[in-house]
């Protein structure tokens, strides 16, 4: 098994809001290997873009912060490094793709600039080499005529090219990880399906891991070695893509996978539904969060919270009832 | 569910009745060979375009360029297709937001392409939308009484208290708790907002719904909910939908048949099953391969298609599809094809060469 490169451990994070303070990730835990593609699934509101900010050290601020917890990036953790150091590691050693390219992109500046900006602030060439550099990259990412692109306002490209142009971004430096949220959500079926080709190729010659954020679990099965299912803001289960999709354990994961239309299914068939809703932040219950929506709840469930089992080595869940 | 809701148009007959002659109609699949709802012919929306710098409208956007189908009472038609292909246009024009450029929309036998307002006006309440963001069809600062109480009073139906009556009971279709009915749309999920609006929508009774991705923002675990209960409902009510959405899976799920549209046109239509077992325009074909399968045993090489959805103010020449069909011949640089029968079942239409 590859070994470890970000390593969360017990992360708690918070944000202070009128209403009150909001842990909106609680005592997640999990590893990212070097190589490899982990990925978050989860309920809109779950916690999956907290823990990306948290990562990134990017939470809003001042309301949020992180409370508790480690975040071991090669060993060294970020949660308290100082913010000069941290800015070091922000694009050149992890980088961010998030879902609507357009905020990511700066629309008074050419695709030309913003590419070339981030290789000078983080290695040492000159103007013009990165100039040559930025249009290697654009060219490796799939846009044609990478040297008429850089000259262009993102404005003037699509949907799929913009997301192109931040996935150029974020490979800028070569990054050790990258860390992309939903970063096809908004794009159409075939362009979906050329990003994420693209980010496994990338992924294949730079050898870096990915952690990839997505509501689809097609996406996930397709992409994915390890995955981390969440549910309002704690862990529910984790494990390889084979151990859940396989041998899922929580209520939630199995509500999930049996409630998406296949295409093989029988049209107008009644699908499964997982009823209710998620539990909003400011009223957790005391117990497992799924508890309101699970069919396999029972009194203790409501009291407190599950602890995390093994199901196998590579697999844990959360549940009291998972083995019964 | 009706009480006392005016018929201002004749009810679609022999919906059931087996013994119904039906020999002009090809046979094949469900729902086909009833009586039609909706017969759509040559629908054209085009935009213009303000260009150069005299902002003169010299071009114009073809958003939907001669789209024909049916849909039968009580049936779903699906319709896919990528960004910007022409499908929200279409639901409107069927719905008559929008006046259409040319073609014909006979709903119950009426062609309503180009009535007033004031001769719409019976018809509006049958032909209902249902939008993907529910809050900005919602008026937020409204209640949800208030909100599904509106159709019947702009269509002056009964009094207060048979209104409240109705709210109450549409409430209880959508499954949502009698006590929603004071709050405001903005303290509910988005699943229980797009409940509001379909409930909302089927208020009036209506005989047709333009569901414009109704579930594309919600969470897997909510978008199987509210399908069950647009299912659930088009069963009690007869209900027919025109579906709209770009995910194939959830299409198929509920559609009796398919039309794929793209740039404008439709490419393709069959019913939901033969069109994902036999999908023969190339478009369809890479449009179900890059559909992400949720098992990773199931691992494929897929062939993926190149290039963007190319912009419908200067679509390209011949088959629009062309410059990014893997199996394109020099004519369909030249030819622009028809959708035609070319198949056994003559309900699967396609609109390309190869099958010429
Ligand atoms: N700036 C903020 N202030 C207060 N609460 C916040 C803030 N940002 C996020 N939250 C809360 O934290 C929780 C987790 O949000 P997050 O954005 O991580 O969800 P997500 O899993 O990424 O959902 P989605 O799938 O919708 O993107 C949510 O309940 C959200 O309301
Ligand atoms: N009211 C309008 N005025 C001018 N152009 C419009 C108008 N509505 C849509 N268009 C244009 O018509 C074309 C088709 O748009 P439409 O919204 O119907 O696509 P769509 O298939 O619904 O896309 P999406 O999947 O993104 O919702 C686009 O080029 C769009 O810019
Ligand atoms: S702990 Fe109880 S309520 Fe929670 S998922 Fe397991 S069975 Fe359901
Ligand atoms: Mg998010
Ligand atoms: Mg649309």
């Amino acid at each position: 098994m590859p070994e470890a490169l970000l390593e969360i451990q017990h992360l708690v994070t918070e944000f202070d809001t009128d209403e009150g303070v909001v842990r909106a990730i609680d005592d997640v835990s999990f590893t990212a290997r070097a190589g490899e593609t982990l990925g978050i699934v989860g309920e809109s509101g779950c916690g999956k873009s907290v823990t990306a900010l948290s990562i990134m050290r990017l939470l809003p601020q001042p309301m949020g912060k992180i409370v508790g917890g480690r975040i071991l990036f090669n060993g060294r953790d970020l949660t308290n490094l100082p913010l000069p150091e941290m800015e070091k590691i922000r694009g050149a050693q992890i980088s961010m793709v998030f879902q609507e390219p357009m905020t990511a992109l700066n629309p008074v500046h050419t695709i030309g600039r913003q590419i070339t900006e981030v290789l000078l602030l983080h290695k040492a060439i000159t103007a013009q080499q990165a100039i040559q550099e930025a249009v290697r990259i654009l060219d490796r990412v799939g846009i044609p005529s990478p040297d008429i692109r850089m000259g262009e306002y993102p404005h003037q490209l699509s949907g799929g090219m913009r997301q192109r142009v931040v996935i150029a971004i974020a490979l800028a430096c070569e990054p050790a990880l990258l860390i992309a949220d939903e970063p096809t959500t908004a794009l159409d079926v075939t362009i979906q399906a050329q990003i994420l080709e693209l980010i496994k190729e990338l992924q294949a010659d730079l050898g870096m891991s990915v952690i990839l954020i997505t509501h689809d679990l097609g996406v996930i099965a397709e992409t994915c070695d390890d995955v981390v299912v969440m549910y309002a803001g704690k862990v529910a289960e984790k494990g390889t893509v084979f151990d859940l999709f396989d041998h899922p354990s929580h209520p939630y994961t199995q509500g999930l996978l049996a409630s998406i239309p296949r295409l093989d299914t029988v049209p107008k068939a009644r699908l499964s539904v997982i009823d209710g809703m998620v539990p909003g932040l400011l009223d957790l219950p005391a117990g497992c969060r799924f508890e309101n929506r699970c069919p396999r709840r029972e009194p203790r469930c409501a009291l407190a919270t599950p602890p995390a089992e093994p199901v196998s080595p590579s697999h844990e869940v959360s549940c009291y009832r998972w083995a019964e | 569910m009706p009480d006392a809701l005016p018929e201002t148009i004749p009810a679609t007959v022999a919906e059931k009745n087996p013994e119904q002659p039906s020999a002009q109609q090809p046979k094949g699949h469900a729902g086909a060979d009833q009586t039609k709802l909706l017969k759509v012919r040559d629908l054209k929306m085009h935009f213009p375009v303000k260009a150069g710098i005299l902002l003169r409208a010299s071009k114009s956007n073809k958003a939907v360029d001669g789209v024909s189908f049916d849909i039968a009472a009580g049936e779903t038609l699906g319709l896919v297709g990528e960004s910007g292909c022409g499908k929200s246009t279409l639901g409107r024009a069927v719905a008559r937001l929008y006046e259409p450029t040319a073609g014909s929309i006979e709903f119950a036998g009426e062609n309503i392409a180009h009535l007033s307002a004031r001769a719409l006006k019976p018809y509006r309440q049958h032909i209902q939308m249902i939008f993907q963001d529910p809050m900005e069809s919602l008026n937020s600062r409204h209640t949800v009484g208030e909100i599904i109480e509106e159709p019947f009073i702009v269509q002056q139906l009964g009094d207060a208290a048979w209104r409240h009556k109705r709210v109450l009971e549409l409430l209880d279709i959508v499954g949502l708790p009698a006590r929603s009915l004071t709050r405001y749309p903005f303290e509910f999920s988005g699943g229980q907002r797009q409940r509001i609006g379909i409930a909302r929508s089927i208020a009036l009774n209506p005989r047709l719904i333009i569901c414009d991705e109704p579930v594309s923002a919600l969470d897997v675990s909510i978008q199987s909910q509210i399908l069950n209960l647009l299912i659930d409902l088009q069963q009690e009510f007869n209900l027919s939908y025109l579906f709209i959405a770009h995910d194939l899976a959830v299409v198929k799920h509920i559609s009796d048949r398919i039309a794929i549209m793209y740039l404008g046109k439709i490419v393709e239509t069959g019913a939901s099953e033969e069109i994902y077992r036999n999908a023969r325009h190339p478009y369809t074909q890479s449009l179900i391969a890059a559909i992400p399968i949720p098992d990773p045993h199931h691992k494929v090489q897929r062939q993926l298609l190149v290039g963007d959805v190319p912009s419908p103010i200067n679509p390209p020449s011949g088959c629009t599809f062309h410059p990014r069909c893997p199996q394109a011949v020099a004519r369909c640089k030249v030819d622009i094809p028809r959708l035609t029968a070319p198949l056994a079942d003559k309900t699967h239409l396609v609109s390309c060469h190869l099958l010429d």
